[in-house]
């Protein structure tokens, strides 16, 4: 595969995604940005980013690193104020509610808004059962047919087929592709509206990658995807929408977004163009 | 590809009888050498004899890698010879020591010796008379005593320092590095000027576990804070991410992940105050006879006990203090092995 991509052939494989018609499946408002702007210490890293997450869609973030895409997305469930230094201003609303209002809890934030991490972190004092289902412990939910749930959970996740007859099995002993699965199936089971995935598949084989490009496709129909991924022909076939940002030399910044298609096809900003074509720098 | 029969499996990367042969002239060289060495030079008794073996070895291994595969092998050689050596001088000791306790402590065991206290027996009497039962248990409740104080502090304090990262937490650092400095016996004279004399209160077990507990507890809440610190922070955005609050994030993930570690804090710190007599000294009293309550009257444990019988001087207290260092030599490895073993398992 050559380095550079033609932009026709990427808006051919964006083109051929089943169409469909977002917000139509009734998962609520989803979650939007409006005028977010992030800071590190005083190194403004995002700024003014207002961007929509129709509900059961999946928004590809693609930009160069270091602009911001990931300190984005933590800002949509609260991570970002785990970093001593973070500040923050503008509004995340969530079915219209801001998640940053006073008084809102946290952690129910965080348990309709899910993340997959970068890098696979099952637990590891836990075994694969439990990793399932350690969602549930820690945020003390109650719920029956555990079993049946961390079922649902693996199947959903594409890994039920080949764990379900080792889930007392470590964690730890699986590839790293089937640890992410696993982590993602973890997320599963407290049953998010949104789903925030950074960069998934970045440190996995093309292989895992395609099982968990075929999970995301699955996992669209019931929920809102926002992934972060550096690469092209994969927000292209897995997005319905992708948003570029870019930080150039300054706070990252939102330059365009759009239905996957146009942005690879017909990208209004010549650096969207140049970014999709690979001519960018 | 089915008719293609496996070759022998081969590890070309051993030395052949051939290659191996200088290694020979060498260690012949190194063993007269030695001799040489210690029969016409200053050098001499077993130190002189490791001494001189040792340099000759550093320097043929050298000369042979250095003559064989040139210049890098040669240095490479050198410092992994040089660092053999080191290992070697730095288990000397330790082998030395446990096989001199094993060689005298062995000839003052009995199994009376398990079984009676020293209350009825006087230092020149023989060994089959007396025995340390009174030191074992008062050891094993000091330490059971000085865990049960400390530890749940120390895992706190390292919990403070690394999950919180409160305020003062640099300080708190600065206090905790500055109590594993306090010497043994000041411990042990804090407990008995604060708690003992003019209160009222005689010596007891409970007060020796409390200045135990105090050198127990800067050695456990630094190595468990290093442990803890080694957790990928990973684990703890994902606990969170999932909609858990701090403490349940740390509790079901960040404890259970750092486990094993926190054992070895633990075993650390009773390392560190097994053996300890200085500050018991003070505070316990050591007494002769079984005595099963820490918190009344004086209690005996088994580094007291070897002190108590060092210094009383005969041939037979020299023997009990032998087979008294020995048994507390056991129990501190019985301790740890048993430690390892829960640390390693899943609950």
């Amino acid at each position: 595969m050559s380095e550079t991509v033609k932009p026709s052939s990427l808006a051919s494989i964006a083109a051929t995604k089943s169409a469909r018609t977002p917000g139509s499946a009734p998962l609520g408002t989803g979650l939007e940005a409006r005028n977010l702007h992030a800071w590190f210490g005083k190194n403004h890293v995002l700024s003014d980013i207002s961007l929509d997450f129709v509900a059961g869609t999946v928004t590809a973030l693609i930009g160069p690193s270091g602009c911001g895409k990931s300190t984005f997305i933590r800002t949509l469930n609260r991570m970002h104020e785990f970093i001593p230094t973070a500040a923050m201003a503008g509004q995340v609303l969530l079915d219209g509610k801001d998640i940053y209002a006073a008084g809102v809890d946290v952690t129910k934030i965080r348990l309709r808004v899910g993340m997959v991490f970068q890098k696979p972190n099952p637990f590891p004092s836990m075994t694969i059962g439990e990793n399932v289902l350690s969602g549930l412990k820690l945020a003390q939910l109650k719920r029956s047919n555990k079993e049946d749930l961390m079922e649902e959970c693996l199947v959903r996740a594409g890994l039920w087929n080949e764990v379900k007859d080792r889930l007392n099995a470590q964690g730890g002993s699986l590839s790293g592709g089937q640890q992410q699965r696993l982590c993602i199936a973890r997320s599963l089971a407290v049953k998010p509206d949104v789903l925030l995935m950074d960069e998934p598949c970045s440190a996995l084989d093309p292989g895992s990658t395609l099982r968990i490009e075929e999970t995301i496709r699955e996992l669209s129909k019931t929920m809102t995807i926002i992934i972060v991924t550096h690469n092209m022909q994969q927000a292209a076939r897995i997005s319905d929408y992708t948003a570029f940002f870019l930080a150039d030399g300054h706070a990252g910044v939102m330059v365009e977004v759009g239905p996957t298609s146009e942005i690879f096809a017909r990208p209004k900003d010549q650096r969207t163009e140049n970014y999709v074509t690979g001519r960018f720098g | 590809m089915s008719n293609v029969t496996a070759p022998k499996p081969m590890k070309p990367w051993r030395a052949t009888p051939k290659e191996l042969l200088p290694n020979l002239f060498a260690g012949i060289f190194v063993l007269c050498g030695s001799w040489i060495l210690i029969e016409f030079t200053g050098l001499s008794g077993k130190l002189g004899a490791f001494l001189s073996a040792s340099i000759l070895t550093l320097i043929s291994v050298t000369l042979i890698a250095n003559y064989k595969s040139g210049t890098n092998a040669g240095k490479n050689a050198f410092f992994g010879t040089l660092v053999a050596i080191g290992g070697i001088l730095a288990i000397l000791p330790v082998a030395s020591i446990i096989f001199t306790v094993l060689v005298k402590g062995t000839k003052g065991i009995y199994l009376g010796f398990f079984t009676t206290d020293m209350s009825l027996a006087s230092v020149n009497d023989e060994l089959t008379v007396g025995g340390i039962l009174h030191a074992i248990i008062g050891t094993v409740l000091l330490i059971a005593l000085a865990m049960v104080i400390s530890v749940p502090l120390a895992i706190l304090t390292a919990l403070y320092l690394t999950e919180i990262k409160g305020p003062g937490s640099r300080l708190i650092r600065f206090l905790v590095q500055a109590m594993s400095g306090v010497p043994s016996i000041v411990a042990g004279l804090f407990i008995y000027s604060a708690f003992i004399t003019g209160t009222g209160r005689g010596f007891s077990g409970f007060m020796g576990s409390l200045a135990l507990a105090i050198l127990m507890l800067p050695t456990v809440a630094r190595t468990a804070e290093e442990v803890l610190l080694l957790i990928p922070s990973d684990l703890r955005e994902a606990g969170l991410a999932l909609g858990g609050t701090q403490w349940r994030t740390v509790a079901m993930v960040v404890v259970p992940a750092a486990k094993s570690g926190l054992v070895t804090a633990i075993i650390l710190g009773v390392a560190r105050i097994a053996g300890e007599t200085a500050p018991l000294l003070f505070t316990t009293g050591g007494g002769d006879t079984v005595n099963g309550n820490p918190f009344n009257g004086v209690m005996g444990s088994i580094p007291f006990a070897i002190w108590k019988a060092l210094i009383s001087g005969s041939d037979e207290s020299n023997a009990r203090a032998w087979a008294s260092i020995l048994v507390l030599l056991s129990l501190v490895m019985v301790l740890f092995y048993t430690a390892r073993k829960l640390g390693k398992r899943k609950i």
